[in-house]
């Protein structure tokens, strides 16, 4: 029987020490993981398609967009469809993660009551589902690009694995605190569905943040950087459509790849001290999530 | 007794009840004042250590804080005061199939379930023909789980449940599932469990279980510990509590005021001989004798059955008929009128108390026993008359 078999339960909840709690949720991965495949399966489930409606999902946003910005208010970005996507993908995955996470809790409410486990996993399962989603259709851009013949390496590329890691660490500093406050508070859902409608068009993915940047003026633009989601896609956008075509790279905000890696660093070190302060919130009152569902 | 797998010190569990919690931002902002809350004791001052390998009963009326308590011993609620310390790896079986899905197959659930309960999925491929062999659903694992019927359901997340392999673990009550068959094999199970060295703590208020497989027995009544230690002891205190709540009376504070003389039980025909068909009807003689006048004094006879389960109570009080004043012999008739029991033995509570709840005169639990016998088959009792008529005549005069 090793330490970690040893529990103490009383009314404080237990010190949050985080290699405590990475401790206790590797020994949990298991269920971390058929979570996650549950969230998965489930979705698609009696569905004739099935795991294909996680691509068909991006590429009918795709003829959509593609329609209205070509042919109703015609936005003039170059290679459109590239730019579209490799800012969309990542959004996708920031909306349904923080969205499944803020519910996670909440829509677990036969099994927190009944079992014990670390109740991150739920969130946690939530953000690795619509990270296998996020694979899924990133394969659709990568077929794009192949069918296109668009350029597949560049070394813009070197950002990807970056821009993913901030996204992910950012997605769950909020779901942590939404999902925690959704327990008590069952508006929180509705408040983020309206907030990522709004979030969704402050970020540039169906525009240029050029165009920002000329109808803004400088400090209008520095304001609008401080959007973390903005610096994440910009970084997804530059590591992907950014080496399509010099004119593509001309949309962007900067040509150089540091501009991005220094603010993709930035929001990932905000995102870590959020965090650790999220992640004790909800550590602090899982302790209560059986008694409040 | 430090190395104790499950250490309870102290425990005191609160519930806030909210009459009408603010559940909404707008709620809570637009009422300033805090939200009316009524504290609630599941839980006060429980105290008791389980040795391992031992298997201990929490037992206990509805309401009195057994489940409370297991999820507190399990981690999943927190104690308001005092310590829960356990040593080892806990499995609490709250839940038959918790987080089975219904989309998913029931191979995929097995492996959902499994993992939630602790098994790693290396144990669980190891396991996975023994599971499935133990809820007899070979035919249909691949299936979706929303086509099982609810027995399958049930067989199939007792047969995860049950290849649990922990240190500790924590039952509650739902070994009372399936046909008897099945109870057999989830008995089997408990015992091999307890032949390996498992700690087990156990919630049930089904007596004959507690006796079957537990070391030692610890009884709640309304949050508070009533009793621990030898099975047999707890059994018997348990008894007295259900008693004193269905009745109002226990034993030991009978004052013998008024003293039951005798009890007779008559059958439809006022023989004595105690044996009566289901829908029958059956008549509880009880002399009573006072030394003393005594006014208004409650009579109560209550019935359990073979199990020892409580079926029936009723008083004079309940009935609104007034004994009057008890002055020397007076004998008090209970005719119960068209028993609705199954075949079986069944025992007969007699008892007096007074109006306000406050003594007990005499009292004879379980005392008198008496027989259905079987004129009927079937789970209960619907009362029948046959009538045999002869069309064949009616027709041959029409010839």
């Amino acid at each position: 029987m090793s330490a970690s078999d040893v529990l103490v339960r009383t009314n404080e909840a237990p010190r949050f020490r985080v290699t405590a709690r990475l401790r206790d949720l590797w020994t949990h991965r298991e269920i971390l993981a058929n979570l996650a495949r549950k969230e998965l399966r489930v979705k698609y489930k009696s569905t004739l398609l099935g795991v294909a409606w996680s691509m068909l999902h991006p590429l009918l946003y795709l003829v959509v967009f593609y329609v209205v910005f070509t042919y109703f208010l015609p936005s003039g970005i170059p290679d459109f469809p590239v730019y579209l996507l490799s800012g969309l993908l990542p959004w996708t995955l920031f909306s349904t993660a923080l969205g499944g996470a803020t519910a996670s809790v909440t829509g677990n409410a036969q099994l927190v009551p009944k079992v014990a486990f670390p109740r991150e996993v739920l969130p946690l399962a939530v953000i690795r589902a619509q990270t296998v989603n996020f694979f899924f259709q990133f394969l659709v851009l990568v077929a794009f690009l192949v069918v296109f013949g668009y350029p597949l390496v560049h070394r813009g590329l070197i950002l990807l694995p970056l821009a993913l890691v901030v996204l992910l660490l950012f997605v769950a500093a909020i779901g942590f605190a939404t999902a925690a406050l959704n327990v008590r508070y069952r508006d929180v859902t509705y408040l983020v569905e309206l907030g990522l409608l709004a979030w969704f068009w402050g970020t540039p993915i169906v525009y240029p943040a050029s165009l920002v940047a000329n109808n803004l003026g400088d400090t209008g633009f520095s304001i609008y950087l401080l959007n973390p989601v903005t610096n994440i896609v910009l970084t997804f956008q530059r590591a992907i459509y950014g080496g399509v075509s010099s004119e593509a790279l001309g949309e962007l905000p900067a040509p150089g790849l540091r501009w991005y890696g220094f603010r993709a660093l930035a929001v990932g070190a905000v995102s870590a001290v959020l965090l650790y302060v999220t992640w004790r919130l909800f550590f602090r009152r899982s302790g209560d999530f059986a008694e409040e569902l | 007794m430090t190395e104790a797998p499950v250490v309870v010190e102290g425990v005191s569990k609160r519930f806030r009840l909210y009459h009408e919690r603010p559940s909404s931002l707008k709620e809570r902002i637009l009422r300033f004042r805090r939200p009316r809350a009524e504290d609630f004791w599941a839980l006060r001052d429980i105290d008791f250590t389980v040795p391992a390998g031992q298997t201990w009963g929490l037992v206990g009326p509805n309401g009195s804080g057994k489940t409370t308590l297991l999820k507190i011993i399990g981690g999943i609620l927190r104690p308001t005061t005092g310590r829960v310390t356990t040593r080892g790896r806990i499995a609490a079986l709250l839940e038959l199939g918790a987080g089975f899905h219904p989309e998913l197959t029931g191979r995929e659930n097995v492996y959902l379930n499994a993992s939630i309960l602790g098994l790693s999925k290396r144990e669980t491929d190891r396991y996975f023909d023994d599971i499935v062999g133990f809820a007899e659903l070979e035919a249909f694992i691949d299936n979706q789980v929303k086509y099982y019927s609810s027995g399958m359901f049930v067989r199939l997340g007792f047969a995860v449940a049950v290849h649990v392999d922990p240190d500790i673990l924590l039952i509650d009550e739902v070994l009372a599932v399936g046909d008897e068959a099945f109870q057999r094999k989830c008995f089997d199970r408990v015992d091999q469990l307890q032949k390996d060295g498992k700690t087990i703590v156990f919630v049930t208020h089904a007596m004959q279980m507690v006796a079957r497989i537990c070391d030692q027995a610890v009884l709640l009544e309304s949050g508070r510990m009533q009793a621990a230690g030898a099975v047999d002891e707890v059994v018997k205190e348990f008894r007295q509590v259900m008693m004193r709540r269905q009745t109002g009376l226990t034993e030991e504070a009978a004052t013998k005021e008024v003293e039951i003389a005798g009890v007779e039980l008559l059958d439809a025909k006022g023989r004595p001989g105690a044996m009566v068909a289901p829908g029958e009807s059956l008549s509880v003689q009880i002399e009573l004798k006072a030394r003393h006048p005594v006014d208004e004094p409650v009579v109560v006879v209550g019935i359990h059955n073979a199990r020892d389960e409580w079926v029936f109570t009723t008083d004079t009080e309940r009935l609104e008929v007034d004994v009057g004043r008890v002055d020397g012999t007076v004998r008090v008739t209970f005719d119960l009128n068209a028993i609705p029991l199954l075949e079986g033995q069944y025992f007969v509570t007699v008892g007096v108390r007074d109006r306000d709840h406050t003594a007990t005169y005499d009292w004879h639990p379980r005392r008198y026993p008496f027989d259905v016998v079987r004129n009927v088959k079937g789970g209960l009792v619907i009362p029948v008359e046959v009538r045999v008529e002869r069309p064949e005549r009616a027709r041959t005069e029409l010839d």
